[in-house]
């Protein structure tokens, strides 16, 4: 557990269960990035500027924080560009088959205690750690 | 003011991954590596946003309607289904193949690294598939019944 940072993780946990329950408050949404990005690809949904706002307002935070001096990590990901693509369409088709991804399901739908919720949330997590257990400890090395 | 709101929400959504360290890939196949050197980060992340938001959703269901628009949209969906199953299951291979969910992916496009550009592309491709299977196979009953609106998330 050598890396294991809780009090940068607790606030930062803090400040994604405070934007959810803003955007259900204000908004009445569901902070489910999955969902507000599907919702801007068309398919009948007309409701595209809240969505807009909500991704400009991610994507704007780590520039934000650059700017005034926070270190923004620059995202390492070993994996060759095939791994890449396979990884993307996999979470795009998934998170649109279950209706919600980490942050829909881990975090709202558990926080609502949808039963749906906390089943997809166990899934996800579960394959996940078979994956990285395959990958990291019977395949790789 | 919806717009600002929204764009308020998704800043401090931004904040709270950065901070937390889940914008970075390998920090979250550190939590999913639990045969390895394992990172509980994840957890702690998870259990503090489970507090705020399960308190502030409780204050919301207390209103009539939101501050700023006509009705709360709850998901509606109660039923544990294959769809669901499967689904986070297709979900959850992409995400222990290289650590990015569609939070953490969106982003880090402000990093300009091509390989999250590439996984966006990706991701949006899938989700458009899925949606035009969906629309193939379900027909009206869909478009009408199931707009992402009214999904879980």
């Amino acid at each position: 557990m050598a890396n294991f940072t809780p009090i940068s993780a607790a606030i930062g946990g803090g400040l994604v269960g405070l934007a959810a329950a803003l955007l259900m408050l204000f908004s009445g949404r569901i902070a489910g990035i999955s969902g507000i990005l599907a919702g801007c690809l068309g398919f009948g949904t007309r409701d595209k500027g809240w969505r807009g706002a909500f991704i400009a307002g991610l994507v704007f935070a780590p520039l934000t924080a650059g700017l005034v001096g926070y270190p923004v990590p620059s995202p390492q990901m070993p994996a060759s560009w095939g791994v890449i693509v396979v990884a993307g369409l996999l979470v795009g088709f998934g998170t649109r088959l279950s209706g919600g991804c980490t942050s829909g399901h881990g975090v709202c739908g558990i926080a609502r205690l949808s039963a749906r919720s906390v089943t997809a949330t166990a899934v996800f997590m579960g394959t996940a750690v078979v994956v990285v257990a395959l990958s990291r400890h019977v395949l790789g090395g | 003011m919806l717009m600002v709101a929204s764009f308020v929400s998704g800043f401090t959504f931004g904040l709270g991954l950065l901070i937390s360290g889940m914008v970075q890939p390998q920090k979250v196949l550190g939590f999913l590596d639990v045969f390895g050197a394992w990172d509980p980060s994840l957890a702690v992340v998870m259990a503090a946003a489970l507090v705020v938001s399960n308190a502030g959703f409780a204050l919301a269901r207390r209103r009539e309607r939101p501050i700023l628009a006509v009705q709360s949209l709850w998901p509606t969906k109660t039923d544990i289904d294959r769809s669901l199953v499967t689904g986070a299951a297709l979900f959850g291979i992409g995400w222990g193949l290289v650590g990015l969910c569609p939070g953490p992916a969106l982003e880090n496009l402000a990093t300009f690294s091509p390989r999250v550009i590439v996984f966006v592309v990706a991701m949006v491709i899938g989700m458009v598939l899925h949606d035009l299977w969906a629309k193939r196979h379900t027909g009206p009953v869909w478009r009408e019944g199931m707009l992402p609106t009214t999904a879980d998330g």
